[in-house]
């Protein structure tokens, strides 16, 4: 199923569930700061965005399911949104090693995006990336043992 | 079990980051702080950061009995210097669905080449050729999700099965289905001869000739227009893209010369000195053609 872009206002909803990822401040998990995996703290990086897009362009993805899976929910009822979000755990967990590109190819089908072209697959693509993940943190951060 | 902490840099040449999150695709918003300081520390000393390219245009499209004319004029500006005198900006976007971009030079053709491939992937899955309605909807979806942050307004024009459209769409995401349709600096002096001179279900020639006018006006009276006319005529049949099509304003001719006669400037005294030079060393290097 692929749905179109939902242009339908449904801000209110999206105010209080879109979770502000990333401009938390940077506590590590013994709730210090983690000065060598996420570098030097500030308050005025921790609170504001940079650039008034990097916010919603890190939720975008997040926002538009959420308001497809409302319209789903709204128009189908209960089922059809449960049964999707169901189909994309499964192909979510379909990835390669943590340090390594995934081509993510379930989820775009599932998605819609395996045919579009979009500045995220102009722009900064992983697979051409110069530098990569360490794999003995990423391994570990992914087995939840760092 | 030992286990040494990893070193920054491999033996297999690859640099390793110390994060943690899975890299994606798309912008990425790590320089804006930097950036941000390191402007502000050159606006102190009296300097200013390099601007984007605009084209600083006048476009224009009108829809006429057969079909639709697109025209632009070709000059591209960064701040007051002309970078290039001759640029293209009827852009292709599937075989009978052209559009003109104005504003920042770069995002006008980024956005048109991504509308193109999205297109030509959106027909080859519906199997249907592409709506011009379909052309703008996207453009105006794509310019809403950055907030007009990528400064480009388009004229799309084409036909299709619903007949020949014309459509215009502003870098924040608005848009206007319009006959007739002027964008870029030089838009009020476009629109003013259109305005005078449209007339629904003119003829070919006509609206040629009205569309060379409008542009013609945009490159007189707009500093940030110029060079030559281009115009794309669309009609059901064919696509006629006429490159050059006019060229109002020619290089003038020069009425003098200022070149001096060898002998003007009279020699007074001359003195030569010969440099000797010594061989210090040789060698021959044959030269591998195979």
């Amino acid at each position: 199923m692929c749905f179109v872009q939902n242009t339908r206002g449904l801000r209110s909803q999206l105010k209080d569930s879109v979770p502000v990822t990333g401009l938390c401040p940077q506590a590590g998990p013994y709730g210090v700061q983690d000065s060598l995996r996420r570098g030097f703290s500030s308050v005025k990086n921790e609170l504001l965005p940079s650039h008034p897009l990097e916010l919603s362009e890190k939720n975008f993805q997040l926002n538009q399911d959420k308001m497809n899976f409302n319209t789903l929910r709204n128009i189908q009822g209960l089922h059809a949104p449960l049964k999707l979000q169901m189909e994309y755990r499964a192909a979510r967990q379909i990835q390669r090693l943590p340090f390594l590109p995934s081509s993510n190819l379930a989820l775009d089908t599932l998605r819609g995006t395996d045919d579009t072209i979009g500045f995220e697959d102009i722009l900064n693509d992983p697979v051409l990336s110069e530098v990569m993940g360490d794999p003995h943190i990423m391994t570990e951060y992914k087995l939840g043992v760092l | 079990r030992q286990r040494t902490r990893p070193q920054l840099l491999r033996a297999e040449n690859t640099m390793l980051n110390t994060s943690t999150k899975t890299p994606t695709g798309g912008f990425s918003f790590e320089n804006t702080r930097r950036n941000a300081v390191l402007e502000a520390n050159l606006s102190e000393k009296g300097y200013s950061a390099p601007n984007a390219r605009k084209t600083g245009t006048t476009i224009a499209g009108l829809i006429f009995k057969d079909g639709v004319i697109l025209g632009a004029d070709t000059r591209a500006t960064d701040d007051m210097v002309v970078a290039d005198k001759n640029c293209m900006k009827i852009h292709y976007i599937a075989p009978k669905i052209y559009c003109c971009g104005a504003g920042v030079a770069a995002d006008a053709e980024v956005t048109t080449q991504m509308m193109s491939s999205n297109v030509e992937l959106h027909s080859l899955s519906t199997g249907r050729p592409p709506l011009v309605a379909m052309v703008t909807r996207q453009l105006k979806q794509m310019l809403f999700r950055y907030q007009g942050h990528i400064g480009s307004s388009l004229i799309v024009g084409g036909v299709d099965v619903n007949g020949p459209q014309l459509y215009s769409v502003y870098p924040h995401g608005s848009y206007d289905k319009l006959p007739f349709l002027t964008m870029g600096s030089g838009a009020a002096s476009a629109v003013s001869v259109f305005e005078d001179r449209y007339k629904p279900n003119m003829e070919l020639e006509e609206a040629k000739q009205l569309v060379r006018d409008a542009i013609t006006a945009g490159i007189f009276c707009d500093l940030g227009s110029g060079s030559n006319v281009d115009l794309c005529v669309i009609t059901e049949k064919t696509v006629d893209y006429l490159r050059g099509y006019d060229q109002p304003v020619q290089k003038g001719l020069r009425e003098g010369t200022y070149r001096y006669k060898p002998g003007t400037t009279a020699v007074l005294t001359k003195t030569v000195t010969p440099l000797t030079l010594d061989v210090v060393d040789e060698s021959v290097q044959v030269m591998d053609t195979e």
